[in-house]
C-alpha cells in the first residue's frame, strides 16, 4: 500500500509555494492584509505548509530506505 | 454574508480535490475482495487509523457547531471535548478494544451476534444502516445549502459535484481510501484554521485581552465577570453558568453517558480503530487520536469565544446574519471569522478545511453504511457464505461496491428531504442519538459479565431506545416552538435547556437499560457456552503476553500521558 505521508507530503508542498509565492507577489499591497492586520498571511503560511510537506516527504523517504 | 473568493482560493480547492481523487485511483488496485475494501485488509499503522478516528469526528457540523458554541457558551464548551471524549477515548483503549479487536468482528453488529444472538444484531444492524444514510443526507444538505448562501453556487450542483467527489474515492479504494483521506482532511483542517486563531487572538489582544473584554459582557448577562472563559468555577450550578447544566449533568450526562456511548460504540468511529494493523495497533488508535482531540478546542471553539467579543464591539465590524428561524445564525460562526480574517489565498485554504470536512463525514458515513449492508444484512440475511472463501471475498465485494453507489444515492435523497423538512431533520437526530446510551450498557454489560444474555439485551436495547423516546415526548425545554424539541405526547417537565433535555434523556435510557438487562439476565438462562465466549468477556480472556516495547509505546503508558495531558488542561482553563 501506498505510503500516506507521499501524498500529504507533495500535496502541502505544492499549496505551500503557490501560497507562499503569491504572499511574495502580493508583498507592497497593503490593501489585500488590512483584513489580516497588516500581517503577510499567505508568505507565513505558505512557509509553514512548505516545511511541514517537506517534513512528511523526508519521513516517507527515510522509511523506503 | 457572501465570501468573495479569488481565483487562488479555487486553484488551492481545486489541487486538494486531484489529491482527494488521486488517493482513490492510486489505491484501487489493492481492492482484490471485500476484507481489502470494506475492513481496509486490517493493515492500517496505528497513526494513520488514529487521526483518522479523530478526523471522522471532525466532520464540518461538528467544527460549525463548535464553534457556534463557543460563541454562546464560552470555554464550557470545552467541556463537550476534556470530559465528554478523553476518558471515554481512554477507556475504549483500554478496556474495549481488546474484545472488539480480538473477536475478529467485522463490524459493532458482528460483535452483538458473536457476544449475544442473531435478534440482537439485526436490531442494531438496521438502527445503524439507516442512521448512517440519514445522517450522511443531512451532512450533504448543510455542505449545499452552505455553499449556495455563502460561496453563491448552485444547491443542486454542488451537491451532486460533492456527492460525486465522495462517491469516486470511496468506490474506487473503499476504508482505505475514506481513512487516507481522512487524515488528508485532519492536516488540512488544522492548517487551514491556524492563521484564523492567530490573527483573531491578535486582534482582541491574546487570551488576557479577551478575557477582559469579556468581562462585562457575562456580567451584563448576569453571569460572574469569568463565566466565558473558566470551564468548571461556576458549574456548581444550572443557572451561573451559560451553559446551563450543573456539574452533575456535565459529568455523569455528558462525560459518562453520552460521551462512552459515543465513542465506544459508534461503528462509524470505531471502525477506524478495526482497521488497525494488530491488536496493540487497535489499542493505540483512540489514544493517538485523543493526543490532537484535546488540543482542538484552541483550533474551534476558542475563534468562537473570541466572535462572542467581536460582536459585541461594535468597532470590529463582526456581525452574525440572522438565521432563518430568527436570532443569530451560530452555525455561520467559523465562516464569518474566516471571512473576516483571512486574504484571499489563506482564505481559499479555509473553505477548503470546511469542504474537506464535509467530504471526509459522508465518506465515513458511507463506508461504515456499505460494511453493515455488506456484512450485517446482505450476508446474514440475503446470501450467506459459501465454502469457496475467494469467490465470496469477490462478490461481496462486488455488493460492498454495489452499497457503496446506493448508499450515496440515498443519502441524496435524504439531502432533499432535508431540505424539504429542515425540522425533521433535528429531530431525527435527536432520535439517533438515543441509540448509543443503550447499546453502550448492553455492550459494557456484555463484556464485563459473562452471564449477560442474549435476550436481556435485546430487550434492554429496544427498551433503553423506546424510554428515551417517551422521555423527549414528555418534556420540553423551555421556549421551544415546535414539537420536534420535545413535548409531543404532553408536558410533564420543562427544562431550562435543550441541552439539559438531552442530557437527561441520554442518563435515563441509559439507566432503563442497564437495569432492564441486569433484571432479565437474571430470569433468563445463558445459551452460549464459555468456550464461546473466550475471547468476548473479561473474565474468560486469557491475559495477552507483555510485549518487549518501551512503556510509551504501551497503550497504557499513552493512556497515562493523554490523561495527564487533559488534567492539566482541565486545571489551567478550570
Amino acid at each position: 500500500m501506498v505510503d500516506i505521508r507521499i501524498p500529504i507530503g507533495l500535496m502541502f508542498s505544492i499549496l505551500g509555494l503557490i501560497i507562499s509565492v503569491y504572499g511574495l507577489i502580493t508583498m507592497s499591497d497593503s490593501e489585500i492584509y488590512r483584513k489580516s492586520l497588516g500581517i503577510n498571511i499567505n508568505i507565513l503560511m505558505g512557509v509553514v505548509m512548505l516545511v511541514f510537506g517537506l517534513v512528511m516527504l523526508y519521513f516517507a523517504r527515510r522509511k523506503k530506505k | 454574508m457572501k465570501v468573495d473568493l479569488g481565483l487562488l482560493d479555487y486553484l488551492i480547492m481545486i489541487i486538494y480535490f486531484v489529491f482527494v481523487l488521486g488517493i482513490g485511483w492510486v489505491l484501487r488496485r489493492h481492492m482484490k475482495n471485500a476484507n481489502a475494501f470494506l475492513e481496509a485488509g486490517r493493515s492500517m499503522p496505528a497513526w494513520v487509523a488514529g487521526l483518522a478516528f479523530i478526523s471522522t469526528n471532525l466532520g464540518a457540523l461538528e467544527v460549525m457547531g463548535m464553534t457556534g458554541s463557543g460563541m454562546k457558551y464560552g470555554m464550557l464548551t470545552t467541556h463537550f471535548y476534556w470530559i465528554g471524549a478523553i476518558p471515554a477515548m481512554i477507556f475504549l483503549a483500554l478496556f474495549m478494544m481488546p474484545f472488539y479487536y480480538g473477536s475478529k468482528a467485522r463490524s459493532v453488529p458482528e460483535f452483538l451476534k458473536l457476544r449475544f444472538d442473531e435478534k440482537t444484531r439485526g436490531l442494531n444492524a438496521i438502527l445503524f444502516a439507516v442512521m448512517t444514510i440519514l445522517a450522511s443526507g443531512i451532512s450533504m444538505y448543510a455542505l449545499a445549502l452552505l455553499m449556495e448562501n455563502v460561496l453563491g453556487w448552485d444547491f443542486n450542483l454542488s451537491l451532486w459535484i460533492s456527492a460525486l467527489i465522495v462517491l469516486c474515492y470511496t468506490y474506487l479504494g473503499g476504508l482505505s481510501s475514506a481513512i487516507y483521506n481522512e487524515v488528508l482532511q485532519f492536516f488540512i483542517i488544522v492548517i487551514g484554521l491556524l492563521p484564523l486563531v492567530f490573527l483573531a487572538l491578535k486582534d482582541v489582544g491574546g487570551w488576557i485581552g479577551l478575557k477582559a473584554q469579556l468581562a462585562p459582557i457575562a456580567t451584563a448577562k448576569g453571569y460572574a465577570a469569568d463565566a466565558f472563559t473558566t470551564t468548571w468555577k461556576h458549574a456548581g450550578a444550572a443557572t451561573s453558568n451559560p451553559l446551563g447544566v450543573e456539574w452533575f449533568g456535565i459529568l455523569f450526562g455528558l462525560g459518562f453517558v453520552l460521551s462512552f456511548g459515543y465513542w465506544c460504540t459508534n461503528f462509524l468511529i470505531v471502525q477506524r480503530a478495526f482497521a488497525a494493523e494488530s491488536k496493540s495497533a487497535a489499542r493505540k488508535v483512540p489514544l493517538i487520536g485523543a493526543l490532537p482531540k484535546m488540543f482542538i478546542p484552541f483550533l474551534i471553539i476558542v475563534p468562537g469565544v473570541i466572535a462572542l467579543a467581536l460582536s459585541n464591539n461594535p468597532g470590529s465590524g463582526f456581525i452574525l446574519p440572522d438565521s432563518p428561524g430568527g436570532g443569530p445564525d451560530y452555525n455561520l460562526t467559523i465562516i464569518m471569522l474566516l471571512k473576516q480574517y483571512l486574504p484571499t489565498g489563506v482564505l481559499g485554504l479555509g473553505i477548503t478545511a470546511l469542504l474537506a470536512s464535509f467530504m471526509s463525514g459522508m465518506a465515513g458515513n458511507v463506508s461504515a453504511f456499505n460494511t453493515v449492508w455488506t456484512y450485517d444484512i446482505y450476508q446474514s440475511y440475503i446470501r450467506p457464505g459459501t465454502n469457496n472463501e475467494e469467490a465470496d471475498g469477490k462478490h461481496y465485494l462486488k455488493v460492498g461496491r454495489l452499497a457503496t453507489i446506493f448508499g450515496i444515492l440515498l443519502s441524496i435523497a435524504s439531502a432533499y428531504i432535508a431540505s424539504k423538512f429542515g425540522n425533521i431533520m433535528d429531530f431525527l437526530q435527536t432520535i439517533f442519538s438515543m441509540i448509543n446510551a443503550p447499546l453502550f450498557a448492553v455492550i459494557f454489560l456484555g463484556m464485563f459479565w459473562k452471564r449477560t444474555t442474549g435476550h436481556a439485551a435485546f430487550t434492554g436495547l429496544l427498551a433503553g431506545f423506546l424510554v428515551a423516546l417517551l422521555h423527549h415526548g414528555l418534556t420540553i425545554p423551555q421556549g421551544a416552538e415546535t414539537v420536534f424539541k420535545g413535548g409531543w405526547l404532553g408536558i410533564a417537565h420543562t427544562y431550562p435547556v435543550e441541552m439539559a433535555q438531552n442530557f437527561w434523556t441520554a442518563i435515563i435510557a441509559f439507566t432503563t437499560s442497564t437495569t432492564l438487562t441486569v433484571v432479565i439476565t437474571l430470569l433468563t438462562r445463558q445459551k452460549k457456552s464459555d468456550e464461546e465466549l473466550r475471547g468476548l468477556v473479561y473474565s474468560l480472556t486469557p491475559r495477552t503476553l507483555k510485549e518487549d516495547v518501551p512503556w510509551y509505546e504501551k497503550p497504557v503508558g499513552l493512556a497515562i500521558v493523554v490523561g495527564v495531558i487533559c488534567v492539566v488542561l482541565s486545571i489551567l482553563f478550570w
